[in-house]
């Protein structure tokens, strides 16, 4: 039996979980309380947060804890909160339904991060595509400032926090923090070079926090039950539950909060199995922006940092792609190419020109316009792009096409060879 | 201090600096797009990939600090790669149509491509291509070539302090442009040409017409604003093709107005006069230089009889050498009607002394003033480079508030005082806050001023700064109340510590000065209008256009006798109502000096012959000074001119001694604004310059 929903989606079954009363009545906004009260010291929280093994959600896995320690709270000068909804890596979801189902656990979580950094003003970037998840989100902050959890000087402390949402526009790259930041200014969203790193040079230049969803709205409950808790909950290196988005070619696709560690073969069984009775062929366990595992490697793997990286690949954002025996790689690949291709900022040469290169050689092989020595290219392409560029976009751009063409490649052959897929018996 | 190594070579360098500054600094070649040391750092072409020992992939060497101890390798094999990789992806998508582009020869993408890129591509796939849009007259896009390096987006948002360019699209549909389709009205927008290291943004006037390796370059000074612009001169078969920017970190750093670096085109322009004109019973003559030159002699002479009865009258964008010589011949004559303050009213202050108009501060520390008082100038349209380092200080904080009759656009915060309240009020406000908040009481003709909140606020941060500066331009120049306002500007100064600028304008106005170019003993240039003369003698002026009363300047000239006019162009109205035309050199055609705002005399040589049978104006006066037997006119060269004057010192007037009065009326109306294109000859005859709003008062600096 797997554990489920521990955490960011605990009350996900209850009617209207998004409203204020469920999650007060579920234990919401107390550990908010005791802070503001003064019962819990900012340094005593991110100990308990380090304690925890929370590490970013986003992505990159950073360790949240010790990412708030970079904050001077008592620096003079304004600080901030950011929230990083803008959850756009393909195959990820999970973010979309705590902002719709667990709202106020975000708000929570970004009010504790506040506290701590000592930002007075946060925001929320959530995805241009959000919608639904916007309006739950702004309600929940309304909710929250009429219940006197937002606004100035909360339940007499002295403290003043606020939260505001701002709506992207459509542009994977504004989920790259620093884009993030120049998308909030008003500037064209491309990402900053760093050094600087925002905990320094931020938002509007000031020192500034830059979490994922997932990452603030798991800290009411750490706090709530201790850093301990959390952290028995996952394995070594990994604390706590995750949420991962499972997609592709599964009977039940969807979101499924389990423990970090849970094998990889038990998350594909809670998503209904491979559908219409078919094997297992590859994996992406991260996101786009992972490397893809052949299916032998991925059935032995669990879910966690190290499990997957073992393996081959990268936990990432838990967006777990599953490809059926029947999926054309070098179709996947060239989509994938493709969105890279489109939504490369433009900034940086090699991610300007490579990612375009890539998809156009990949369109030609899959056009049945191939030659020998288009993989020969794909990989110096990808080659270049790698640690070139400003962000990891570029670099992303070549991950998922280097894993493919080191466990797939003759099905690039066989495409230059026969100008069709390994699938296509014409 | 710290110590790096860069291939092996060990290097001493400040913590923190940039590696592409430190390598820079020993020689170290490093290519690069993006990274220009006048920007802001974008680390977006990644041409200056190099390895730094430690750090797992290449590093920009324009955005990497340097650390105690920090391994660097700019010629590995990971260096190499990195470096040949970003040259492949720069080149996939540019057109190789470097035979018909005008960059080519001085192309920083076509230099680097040498060492970095290969011979044959292996991109098969169809190149980008990039439609272009009109960025007016001076600039020609090309954008399909554009590498995105951003040089001129962050030039524009740093420098020319308005960011008419950007970046729209993202991927390989990022375009630079001006999004709504727009000309580029910035002042100093030619420099983003020079930024610009590809053919992207070249140079309209100059397309086409020459290779870059075809020309000859000529160190000179800039002629149409008082800084003293260091400028090549580009020449091919004797014709001058462009203007660019000579690095000069005192004065104009790597930058070049528009009208500086533009204004050439009228001195290849087809009204150039390129013979000696006299008239005779009504008609004009082409006659060689002696004819012409006792033809002068011989109708002045018939003048001389009274020496008052001649005027002289020049333009300040003469060379210190035509101005002394000119000088030097009328008073040889016995002339002394002499001026050339032709935009000038209001002459009371004469009756005190001469003053010198001076820049009080060298041009770099302008940056570090912390309040600037402008009164009476649109002074970034007037002297752009003086602007550029008044924005500088704006960026570091500096309050600037401004006294004009209209309310200009800047390209930086200023506080406008009330225009309604009239220039006089302003400054007499301020100056009587100035007065009060220091306790003096003796001007007590401001006692009837009250002053504003805003005179007090203003009249407080000028006494409270440490380094303040107040700057009096053009419009207060051309005031008919100028000598009040020089009188009120000088009591803000002494009594607020702050430093008096009288800004000269014109390249040589400070030049005029120091050779006596005054009518120390006769009739100003109003005067001489107003009362109208039986001769004149008239060098590079055009009386319709220099003149402030235009219409009595014309009827002066047509109803004199006798005109003698040193030009260097022809027109109809010269040829109505001069008696002789001498064609002469312009400032690139002559040797000669001129004296910048703050003194600096700086001297240049002849970077092209003179067209046709033009003469330099300095050889012309020597001749004319022998003609008339007058000593010490036995130059060889224009040096044995200047060392004759080098000693020259300027008055400067004693304000205290002004006596003046508050004018009974608001003039501010009366004052003609004028476009910085239309301030001498040469730049009336730019059709570049022309075709931009700048060239109309009415549509200045609103492009």
């Amino acid at each position: 039996m797997v554990e489920q929903n521990e955490n960011c989606f605990r009350l996900n079954h209850l009617e209207n979980s998004w409203d204020i009363e469920t999650y007060v009545a579920n234990g919401g906004y107390e550990v908010w309380k005791k802070v503001l009260a003064g019962e819990l010291e900012p340094s005593e929280i991110i100990e308990e947060v380090k304690t925890s093994n929370l590490r970013g959600r986003g992505g990159a896995g950073f360790p949240t804890g010790l990412k708030w320690s970079f904050m001077n709270r008592y620096a003079p000068g304004q600080k901030y909160i950011v929230c990083n909804s803008d959850e756009g890596e393909p195959g990820t979801f999970k973010d979309r339904d705590i902002l719709r189902y667990n709202p106020h656990a975000l708000v929570e979580g970004m009010a504790i991060a506040a506290y701590v950094i000592g930002a007075s003003a946060g925001y929320n970037y959530i995805r241009g595509e959000f919608w639904e998840p916007y309006q739950r989100f702004n309600n929940a902050i309304k909710q929250a400032r009429e219940a006197g959890f937002l606004g100035e000087n909360l339940l007499g402390s002295g403290f003043d926090f606020d939260l505001f949402t701002h709506l992207g526009a459509g542009a994977y790259i504004c989920g790259e923090e620093t884009a993030l930041i120049e998308s909030i200014e008003g500037k064209k969203g491309q990402p900053r070079f760093k050094p600087p790193f925002p905990a320094s040079y931020g938002l509007y230049g000031k020192p500034t926090t830059i979490n994922n969803t997932e990452t603030l709205a798991s800290i009411p409950m750490i706090l709530a039950k201790g850093g301990d808790w959390f952290n028995d909950l996952g394995v070594h290196n990994a604390g706590g539950t995750k949420c991962y988005s499972m997609s592709g070619h599964v009977n039940n696709p969807g979101n499924f909060e389990v423990r970090m560690g849970t094998p990889f073969k038990d998350l594909l069984e809670l998503s209904g199995g491979i559908w219409k009775g078919r094997q297992l062929k590859a994996v992406i366990p991260g996101g786009a922006s992972t490397a893809i595992l052949p299916a032998a490697k991925a059935l032995e793997m669990n879910m966690d940092y190290d499990s997957i990286a073992k393996a081959g690949s990268f936990l990432g954002a838990g967006s777990v792609i599953i490809m059926d025996d029947q999926t054309d790689i070098v179709k996947v690949m060239q989509n994938l190419s493709h969105f890279y291709w489109d939504e490369s900022c433009g900034q940086c040469t090699p991610c300007r020109e490579g990612t375009g290169w890539l998809y156009r050689v990949l369109t030609r092989i899959v056009e049945g316009k191939g030659k020998l020595e288009d993989i020969q290219a794909l990989k110096d392409v990808s080659g270049k792009i790698m640690g070139n560029v400003i962000c990891g976009l570029g670099d992303a751009a070549t991950i998922g096409l280097t894993s493919a063409l080191e466990h797939f490649e003759d099905e690039f052959v066989h495409y230059i060879e026969h100008g069709c897929s390994i699938y296509d018996r014409s | 201090m710290v110590k790096i190594e860069i291939n092996g070579q060990v290097v001493e360098a400040q913590e923190g600096c940039m590696l592409i500054d430190v390598a820079d600094d020993a020689q170290i070649q490093i290519p690069r797009f993006c990274y220009h040391k006048k920007l802001s750092i974008a680390a977006n072409c990644r041409m200056c990939l190099v390895e730094v020992e430690g750090a797992w992939k290449a590093l920009p060497a324009c955005a990497t600090p340097v650390t105690d101890g920090m391994k660097v390798h700019t010629k590995s094999a990971k260096a190499i790669s990195a470096q040949k990789s970003v040259m492949e992806f720069l080149l996939i998508n540019h057109p190789l149509d470097c035979p018909i582009c005008d960059q080519g020869g001085e192309c920083e993408l076509q230099d680097v491509a040498m060492d970095y890129g290969d011979d044959v591509s292996r991109f098969t796939e169809a190149k980008r291509v990039v439609s272009d849009s009109n960025a007016g007259p001076l600039i020609k896009t090309d954008m399909t070539r554009c590498i995105h390096c951003t040089r001129c987006v962050r030039f524009g948002q740093e420098v020319a302090g308005m960011m008419e360019l950007g970046a729209t699209g993202r991927s390989e549909w990022m375009e630079i442009g001006t999004y709504i389709e727009k000309s580029i009205t910035s002042e100093m927008s030619g420099n983003m040409i020079d930024l610009c290291p590809v053919g992207a943004l070249t140079s309209k006037p100059y397309r086409y017409t020459a290779r870059a390796w075809e020309l000859i370059a000529h160190k000179s000074i800039a002629a149409h604003d008082s800084m003293g612009s260091h400028i090549h001169v580009h020449s091919k078969n004797n014709e001058i093709k462009r203007v660019v920017p000579r690095e000069n970190e005192a004065i104009n750093e790597v930058w070049l107005s528009d009208r500086d670096r533009f204004s050439y085109e009228g001195i290849n322009s087809d009204t150039r006069l390129t013979q000696p004109l006299i008239k005779q019973n009504g008609s004009w003559n082409i006659v060689d230089w002696e004819t012409a030159l006792e033809f002068t002699v011989a109708g002045l002479q018939k003048t001389l009889v009274n020496s008052q009865d001649i005027g002289v009258l020049a333009s300040a964008s003469s060379t210190l050498e035509e101005l002394h010589l000119l000088q030097k011949l009328a008073r040889g004559v016995g002339i002394e009607n002499i001026d050339f303050r032709h935009r000038q009213v209001d002459f009371t202050i004469d009756q005190t002394d001469f003053n010198v108009p001076t820049l009080a501060h060298e041009i770099v520390d302008v940056e570090k003033l912390e309040v600037v008082l402008i009164v009476g100038s649109y002074l970034r349209k007037e002297l752009p480079i003086l602007n550029h380092r008044i924005r500088k200080a704006f960026l570091e904080g500096a309050k600037i508030a401004v006294v004009n009759p209209i309310d200009f656009d800047f390209n930086y915060k200023t506080t406008l005082l009330n225009i309604e309240s009239g220039m006089v009020f302003n400054l007499a406000g301020i100056a009587k806050a100035v007065l009060d908040i220091v306790g003096e009481t003796d001007q007590t003709w401001l006692n009837s001023i009250q002053p504003t909140d805003e005179h007090i606020a203003i009249a407080t941060t000028l006494v409270d700064a440490k380094k303040s500066s107040i700057m009096l331009g053009q419009i207060s120049q051309m005031h008919a109340d100028y000598s009040v306002l020089q009188k009120l500007a000088s009591i803000i100064a002494e009594s607020s510590s702050t430093t008096l600028n009288i800004l000269p304008l014109a390249a040589n106005e400070v030049g005029a000065h120091l050779v006596n170019f005054l009518p120390k003993l006769g009739k100003n240039s109003a005067q001489m209008i107003k009362d109208g003369l039986k001769a004149f003698i008239n060098m590079n002026i055009e009386v319709e256009a220099d003149f402030t009363d235009a219409d009595a300047a014309v009827n002066a000239m047509n109803k004199a006798e006798f005109v003698v006019n040193l030009t260097a162009f022809d027109s109809d109205l010269q040829r109505q109502y001069a008696d002789v035309m001498l064609p002469i050199a312009t400032y690139a055609e002559t040797a000669g000096t001129f004296v910048n705002a703050t003194g600096l005399k700086q001297s240049f040589k002849m970077s092209v012959e003179p067209k046709g049978d033009a003469k330099a104006a300095w050889k012309v006066l020597r001749v004319l000074g022998n003609m008339f037997d007058i000593a010490g006119f036995d130059y060889v060269h224009s040096n044995e001119v200047l060392s004759e004057l080098l000693d020259n010192t300027a008055d400067k007037v004693d304000f205290s001694a002004v006596s003046s009065q508050l004018p009974t009326s608001n003039n501010d109306s009366k004052v003609q604004i004028i476009s910085p294109y239309h301030v001498d000859a040469v730049v009336r005859r730019s059709p570049s310059l022309q075709a931009t709003p700048d060239a109309d008062p009415a549509t200045m600096g609103r492009g």
